[in-house]
């Protein structure tokens, strides 16, 4: 895990002495509803960003536009607040050109998977290094209650007095089909989960899919309830953790294995015996397993919803491969003033001189 | 017997035929020839969007138009003297631009009943004497391209396709061009097919020696070198001059090159010129689409690089949210508008002028953003240089209009020396700049320009956004009277980029002239031309053609009042003219086309003449 993180973040400069909390917390008023998932959310980020050693000025958040997009005006590290759905975009140029920064997109399911889909299956097919906070609340809350991209299908909101036709996105699912290197999905009342996840997402170098359920409790309150209830949530939550067999439940009674017709099932422990279970493997090259898991979950009810990293695979990164080309242009070049390198390549091969 | 040469100053040459007849080689690498033996030259290639449109029909037609002469020429030349057509279509859809007399050199090979008919021919118009007030080459281009290449091994398709460099041969032996240089470009392009290579070779040989052979040739013409201001030059089309620009303004401010864009006819070549040159630590990156290519440009000028997105009227349109964005976020960015037909996908190969207005309003909220546009396709580097001087200076986004025409159409540049370009050198932010904290939105009392604070920088660490910030700290501001001043600030900063722009100038030789002709952009050479061929006639005619269409030049205001009549010739319907209506209360006059194709020197003549008649 240290060395993971070690080699991510080996280009991004170290910080001198360590950083707290309170460096990475900005002097602006943080003005989310109260009771609001991104306070969570933010406290856990601005905590966890120290224990990675680099320096607060190479850090930068971007944002596209909605509540979660707020997120970068309260950290005090460099950050912009762009425009709806377009934070991957305007990350993937500041990352592809600079890999001394570690580049974070902060985002929501309207922003990433509505306006913005195409900005981050791309992003995600590039392997750009940089991390996306995916801040799912299942609704659109800045702009006061309509259906988002992965709200259930039938649900009642404003602009769908009569319940909405559609059918919801699953962004683990989406981010794994166009095989993306670092896919999981944690809560944002989990503390401890959450930061585990983060700090497993900045150990990956390239990019990173990070789907934070995240609660509004103004227009979809008690979304995730399920999932938080502890009388309940054991019966919901899969806990993925890699090399480990995959069973949940109260008193870990349930598991996941592969049924004959090689979908996912799952069954009663202890009627298969642990040796049946599915082993999760997040390092595997081929996402069909992570696909499969993400693809447990009933939209509606969230009954079997996996969380945790889902896949982990280090492929070479954008930034890597340019400045690969770089370099192999400049090798073959040779060394050589650039400014007369310059001027001989406008000048081109056919010239003429007149006196 | 030794053939008749005549001498003349300057020729219109237009080659004609399929879109998959290499015509627009053909012309490249006659104009290749023509730049290297000193004539002055403009070209106009005019090509269909398909990329094979149906064989032998009317809009597979692609042509390639060359002007050049002895003397310093603006235009690629209202009306060829000489036609070469590849086959029926390309007679047919030619001949009227034709004036009585020129040449014709038809492939009569392709002038069978079927060609004709797919045309609309009822007879063979070779036949028939309806052309006989041209001077008609009937030339079988085809067979006997395959007859001279009979002794090589290769298939009749292979042998038929060299007929383009047949054509070639001819043309240069015609108008005495050296064919070496076509030689060592044939050698290149063909380093891995020897026998396509000798075959073409041999059909390049074989046509200029049926010039000198065959008796319907009879004279031959000589165009003299040009006297052109000292220097060393090269052929340019303005696609490239805008690449060489945009790397040399690179180069002057120290700082890398960083080009989003997404593939649009006519743009496409700045990106295609700009991914080859990685050594000089330019970084291309193709985006999944328009919004994305200026999104990723402006991310990368966020940290520290010289951002800059190519593009056409189409992603213009996409782009102007994130435009909108840089303009609240004051940052350096350069975005390129290769204008062509519009509206909507419009005319993909064609050029006009009609992105003016979305260039200056097209945003939502009062964002203005500087306008700069080149004049001639060699002037693209220059107007490139300019874009990013104002960009980095004034830490805007900048709009640099160029066209379809431009783009692809070339001419003699005298390549300039780079320690003559200005110094474009940037200090970025590295200290607090108020009371030990950042300020990232205290501006420059002279250029009111932001500090441009690159992360990375310790102590400078900041957010900003397309939300209003407050003068000066820049946090979210919501207070009326803020946002009145910002928007006021944004405005009065790229107002004073007139203070960094040279005055316009006016061309008024007589000093008598009560007519001025204003243009801008592409439109510089058949205004020019026209107004020398006016004055040839006696007519006081006053020209003057801007660079700076946002702001203005400082003294516009005061051109204009000091004539009676402005007439403003524009590739569309009037959008400069309704800026100089607005802004200077001058009643100007229009003068509008939108074809697709530049401006003749001719109509534009007529226009002046129109206008003068009014009094």
């Amino acid at each position: 895990m240290t060395d993971l993180l070690a080699e991510a973040l080996a280009q991004v400069p170290k910080a001198d002495q360590p950083l707290s909390k309170k460096d990475f917390t900005s002097d602006q008023e943080v003005r989310w509803c109260p009771g609001c998932g991104d306070y969570a959310i933010l406290a856990a980020v601005q905590s966890f960003l120290p224990e990675l050693g680099v320096r607060r000025e190479n850090i930068v958040f971007v944002s596209g536009i909605g509540c979660s997009s707020r997120f970068p005006y309260y950290l005090d590290t460099y950050g912009m607040h762009s425009i709806h759905g377009r934070a991957p975009a305007i990350a993937s140029g500041i990352a592809a050109s600079r890999p001394d920064l570690m580049v974070w997109v902060v985002t929501g399911d309207g922003d990433a998977l509505s306006i913005g889909g195409n900005h981050l299956i791309h992003t995600l097919r590039r392997n750009m290094n940089l991390t996306i906070l995916l801040f799912n609340n299942r609704i659109y809350g800045l702009t006061k209650g309509q259906y988002s991209p992965t709200s259930e299908h039938g649900k009642i909101t404003k602009s769908s007095p009569m319940g909405s036709l559609e059918n919801p996105f699953n962004p683990v699912s989406l981010a794994l089909g166009v095989e993306a290197t670092f896919v999981a999905r944690t809560i944002d009342s989990d503390r401890k989960h959450l930061t585990d996840v983060l700090r497993q997402a900045a150990a990956h170098r390239g990019a990173a899919l990070v789907e934070i359920f995240q609660n509004c409790p103004i227009f979809n309150d008690d979304a995730f309830e399920v999932l938080k209830d502890s009388g309940i949530k054991d019966d919901y939550l899969i806990r993925l953790e890699h090399g480990q067999p995959i069973r949940f439940g109260r008193d870990a009674s349930k598991g996941v294995v592969r049924a004959p017709d090689a979908t996912l099932k799952v069954v009663d422990v202890g009627e298969v015996g642990t040796e049946a279970l599915l082993v999760h493997d997040a390092h595997a090259e081929n996402p069909e397993l992570a696909f499969a898991l993400s693809r447990l979950t009933d939209p509606t009810t969230l009954d079997r919803t996996p969380i945790g990293v889902f896949r982990s695979v280090r492929r070479p990164t954008y930034d890597e491969l340019m400045a690969e080309q770089l370099e192999r242009a400049r090798r073959v070049a040779g060394t050589g003033d650039p400014a007369e390198a310059l001027t001989e390549l406008i000048a081109g091969r056919d010239t003429w001189t007149i006196t | 017997m030794a053939k008749q040469v005549v001498q003349v100053d300057r020729v219109i040459i237009r080659f004609a035929g399929d879109s998959g007849d290499g015509m627009q080689l053909t012309g490249d690498r006659f104009t290749s020839e023509t730049a290297s033996f000193g004539n002055d030259l403009s070209t106009l290639p005019d090509f269909p969007a398909e990329i094979r449109a149906p064989a032998g029909t009317l809009p597979g037609v692609s042509a390639f138009q060359l002007h050049f002469a002895d003397h310093d020429i603006m235009t690629p030349g209202d009306a060829p003297n000489v036609l070469v057509a590849m086959n029926p279509a390309a007679l047919k859809a030619n001949l009227g631009d034709l004036p009585r007399g020129a040449d014709v050199i038809v492939n009569t090979d392709e002038f069978t009943p079927r060609a004709l008919a797919k045309v609309g021919y009822d007879a063979n118009p070779l036949e028939d004497g309806s052309l006989d007030s041209y001077r008609v080459h009937p030339l079988a281009l085809t067979s006997l391209t395959v007859e001279a290449l009979r002794q090589f091994d290769i298939t009749k398709k292979e042998a038929e396709r060299a007929k383009n460099m047949y054509a070639l041969g001819l043309l240069c032996w015609l108008y005495h061009r050296p064919i070496e240089g076509t030689e060592r470009f044939l050698r290149q392009k063909f380093s891995s097919r020897p026998a396509i290579l000798d075959a073409n070779l041999a059909a390049l040989k074989a046509g200029w020696n049926y010039g000198e052979t065959t008796e319907d040739f009879s004279i031959s013409y000589e165009v003299r070198p040009a006297a052109l201001p000292a220097g060393t030059y090269r052929n340019i089309s303005g696609n490239l001059a805008l690449s060489f620009g945009l790397m040399a303004a690179a180069q002057r401010s120290g700082l890398p090159l960083f080009l989003g864009s997404y593939p649009i006819t006519p743009a496409s070549d700045i990106l295609h010129e700009l991914s080859k040159h990685k050594r000089f630590g330019v970084r291309t990156y193709q985006a999944e689409d328009e919004i994305a290519g200026i999104g990723a440009a402006l991310g990368a000028a966020f940290a520290g690089s010289l951002g800059v997105t190519t593009t056409s009227g189409p992603g213009l349109a996409l782009k102007s949210e994130t435009i909108g964005l840089a303009v609240s976020l004051e940052l350096p960015l350069v975005i390129v508008d290769v204008q062509r037909g519009g509206p909507s996908t419009g005319l993909p190969t064609k050029t006009e002028q009609a992105d003016l207005l979305q260039a200056m309003f097209g945003r939502n909220g009062e964002a203005p953003v500087p306008i700069v546009a080149p004049c001639s396709p060699a002037d693209c580097f220059d107007a490139a240089v300019e874009a990013c001087r104002i960009a980095l200076t004034y830490r805007t986004p900048v709009l640099l209009l160029s066209d379809g025409y431009l783009a692809n159409g070339s001419e003699p540049w005298r390549i300039p020396d780079l320690t003559a370009l200005p110094d474009l050198r940037v200090e970025f932010a590295t200290e607090p700049n108020h009371d030990g904290a950042f300020w990232p939105f205290l501006r420059d009392p002279q250029t009111l320009a932001r500090p441009w604070a690159v992360p990375g920088t310790p102590g400078l660490e900041h957010r900003i956004g397309g939300i209003e910030k407050s003068d000066g700290p820049g946090n979210i501001s919501y207070d009326p009277d803020n946002h009145e001043r910002m928007v006021r600030l944004r405005q009065a900063k790229v107002d004073g980029v007139a203070a960094s722009i040279p005055p316009l100038e006016v061309d008024d030789p007589t000093d008598r002239a009560r007519l001025l002709v204003l243009g801008w952009g592409s439109t510089y050479g058949p205004i020019a031309a026209a107004c020398e061929t006016a004055r040839a006639e006696g007519i006081d005619v006053a020209q003057a053609h801007l660079r700076h269409l946002n702001p203005f030049p400082a003294n516009t205001a005061e051109v204009l009042r000091r004539y009676d009549r402005v007439l403003v010739p524009e590739m569309n319907l009037g959008q400069l003219a309704l800026l100089v209506r607005g802004r200077f209360l001058v009643d100007a006059i229009g003068y509008n086309r939108v074809r697709g194709l530049p401006f003749k020197a001719a109509e534009l003549v007529a226009a002046i003449k129109d206008v003068i008649a009014r009094d």
